[in-house]
């Protein structure tokens, strides 16, 4: 026995010295041999919602590729992310699916999910393995409230988002001299634009808004003309819609069709009202839209140079692509600090978070039973050919024009 | 509840789009009337013919309703080719086999779709868009209006195909009875062929009436083909008349029960009828009797 450990001490010697020596004559070579992280990317990238998932995509992708040429996991020996790409397709049973898949890969982690349905469900399966997961855009508030120990939330949910996206119509309209009084709401019927109802019907009254109609519509929906002739009638200052683009998109040109002019579009979470697609396809229609949702922050160099980068190879940009960048970057800052791949120990890593290298207008990361307290939302307006931001007001290249010129 | 100039504005949206729920079921019953299949590829081919109009005004600055005379005669030949050479062929003259081949024909489509365009939603933007016929109790969009009238054009050109034309003897007489039709000297093949590709036809002319006002995704083609086959059963399967007045009729019921019900359930009053005839009269309106 003593020969044997002296025999392995010796050997053990010997290959260290000469891993000494590798590390001098070939520093690239170690570094490479350091194993990968496995990062399961969750997406939506066909079916009803893939275009809101490839978007998601570009953004994971980007930052797994910056991380990985700025050195990789320094703490783990310069580990390089790798990416398990997951499909949820569109639905909750797909995401699932892909969790288990990934589990069986080997992932340490999942970021994504997009819709809260599949939210909902593919963080309640990775639970099932105390698998960290990181909620990259589902805001159903549901998401956070369960009390599952795995699941962050970078973003902020839709409780936040009303409630600024409320206070902001109250500075927008008082600063108009309160031309708005009355309101339509018009809502897909899932589980995000039904919810986000509630809570302004429930909101807006205290806020001296009176509600005149709340009218929801299926996804895909083939035709808006009677949700605009309900407009019509009720002919309010002010539509509010949360809707996905291709609805959105729709009862825009059906609104532009029947010639209902409110004093103002104010959108809340609206697929649509941030979309530079959107802009550019119907831009009489999407003159002054405004929307209270996720952006990115336009003072962070990297966003902006990220968002040049996604522009110049002829996407779109949106917010789920710097959402997901930054959840990419919440989850490397936690597998640094944790230098392990250990579930347990990321997620203790991810509670404690006070990550602040993100490219997202909130300040440093601060969960509270999952959600992150510094997530906050902006009100943007299409203004020309442009999407401007209008609050909040340190950070805003616009002032906002409302009520619109008739 | 609703003033009566709100409910007649939405009897008039709902015809609107019940004529081109009319064109994309006129295919499908034409096809079913004759081939005697279910096509699972027509709501893949409306896709494809939307995406077709969408490369035909963005790469080659067409305007949808000159496309139409291009789009149309190419997805007829695009649809007389694949009954000819894929469905005849793969089908060995079972039309369970038949189901699958046009089953996996529309996955083919819609992937290939994906493939190509990815799942962005697309539309295009025609000056005349936004233009409005001013009624005084509504503005009924002008596409809208032109898309009905094209609608009832083409059903009422498709009937006289049908029972003017040599072409469409021979394509009532396959329907009829396939052994006989072959017996008097009629290509059945060539017959189920040219059916297959008036059906392609159809959705290809409600592309081109769509694009000015409606999105195009890999998948936009399946939101209107589920009302198409309602609109075929309740309108008796292979009834050129029953596609038309069941699809008018469909279009008014789902716009009268989404102003009433809300948007929502605006779908639930097509199935509420749909199931209603079929206890009632299981034919179909205008379908032979059993």
């Amino acid at each position: 026995m003593t020969r044997t450990t002296e025999l392995s001490r010796r050997t053990l010697l010997t290959t260290a010295a000469i891993g000494g020596a590798a590390t001098i004559a070939m520093p690239g070579l170690l570094r490479a041999q350091a194993p990968a992280i496995k990062v399961g990317i969750l997406q939506p990238v066909t079916g009803a919602l893939a275009y809101d998932g490839q978007q998601g995509q570009i953004g994971a992708e980007a930052a797994i590729k910056a991380i990985n040429e700025a050195g990789g996991i320094k703490s783990m020996g310069g580990a390089k992310l790798q990416m398990v790409f997951g499909d949820a397709r569109s639905t909750p049973e797909g995401g699932t699916a892909e969790v288990e898949r990934m589990q069986a890969e080997g992932v340490v982690a999942i970021v994504g999910g997009f819709a809260s349905p599949i939210c909902l469900a593919a963080s309640q399966a990775a639970a099932r393995y105390d698998l960290p997961y990181i909620v990259d855009v589902g805001v159903a508030d549901s998401i956070v409230t369960r009390g599952l120990k795995n699941t962050f939330r970078f973003g902020p949910g839709f409780g936040t988002v009303t409630k600024t996206a409320l206070d902001n119509l109250s500075k927008l309209n008082d600063a108009a001299g309160k031309p708005a009084k009355t309101v339509v709401l018009v809502h897909e019927d899932g589980l995000f634009g039904s919810g986000m109802a509630k809570l302004m019907q429930a909101e807006l009254p205290k806020r001296g808004f009176e509600v005149l109609d709340t009218i929801a519509h299926p996804t895909p929906s083939r035709d808006m003309s009677n949700v605009a002739l309900q407009i019509r009638a009720k002919n309010p200052d002010l539509v509010i819609p949360s809707s996905y683009y291709g609805e959105f998109a729709l009862l825009a040109r059906t609104m532009q069709q029947q010639r209902i002019k409110p004093k103002g579009i104010y959108a809340v979470l609206n697929g649509a009202a941030s979309n530079f697609r959107f802009v550019k396809e119907f831009q009489d229609a999407a003159q002054f839209v405004m929307d209270c949702n996720h952006w990115h922050d336009p003072r962070k160099p990297v966003a902006e140079a990220l968002r040049k980068q996604v522009e110049a190879s002829g996407k779109f940009w949106t917010y789920n692509i710097p959402l997901n960048y930054s959840c990419v970057q919440l989850l490397a800052d936690a597998l640094e600090r944790a230098g392990s791949g250990d579930k347990a120990k990321l997620t203790e890593a991810l509670m404690a978070s006070t990550f602040a290298g993100h490219i997202m207008p909130y300040g440093p990361t601060k969960f509270v039973n999952g959600q992150n307290e510094g997530g906050a939302p902006v009100n943007t307006q299409v203004q020309g050919a442009d999407i401007k931001v209008i609050f909040p007001t340190d950070f805003a290249d616009a002032k906002p024009i409302f009520p619109v010129p008739a | 509840m609703f003033a009566p100039d709100i409910i007649l504005a939405a009897v008039l949206n709902g015809l609107m789009t019940g004529s081109v729920y009319a064109l994309i079921a006129l295919g499908l019953t034409l096809v079913y009337g004759v081939l005697h299949i279910i096509n699972f590829a027509h709501g893949a081919t409306l896709t494809a013919a939307m995406f077709a109009v969408y490369v035909a005004h963005t790469v080659f600055r067409l305007d949808p309703y000159i496309a139409l005379f291009i789009v149309t005669p190419l997805f007829f030949g695009l649809g007389y080719g694949v009954q000819r050479f894929i469905i005849g062929p793969a089908s060995h003259g079972e039309d369970r086999n038949i189901l699958l081949v046009t089953l996996g024909l529309s996955i083919l489509i819609e992937n290939a779709m994906l493939a190509i365009f990815r799942s962005d939603t697309r539309s295009i933007d025609v000056p005349y868009a936004f233009s409005s016929i001013d009624l005084g109790f509504t503005f009924l969009a002008l596409p809208r209006v032109l898309a009905f009238g094209v609608a009832l054009l083409v059903a009422l050109l498709l009937g006289l195909l049908l029972t003017r034309t040599d072409t469409g003897k021979a394509i009532r007489a396959v329907a009829r009875e396939k052994t006989g039709a072959a017996l008097a000297g009629i290509d059945v093949a060539h017959i189920y062929a040219v059916t297959f590709g008036l059906g392609a036809a159809c959705v290809a002319i409600a592309a081109c009436l769509l694009m000015p006002t409606f999105y195009v995704t890999p998948r936009a083609g399946n939101a209107f083909v589920l009302v198409a086959f309602t609109i075929v059963v309740l309108g008796g399967m292979g009834s050129i008349p029953g596609a038309l007045l069941g699809a008018l009729f469909i279009g008014v019921v789902e716009s009268l029960c989404g102003l009433f019900f809300g948007e929502s359930l605006g779908q639930i009053g097509i199935f509420l009828i749909f199931i209603l005839v079929l206890l009632v009269r299981p034919t179909g309106l205008f379908g032979a009797r059993a």
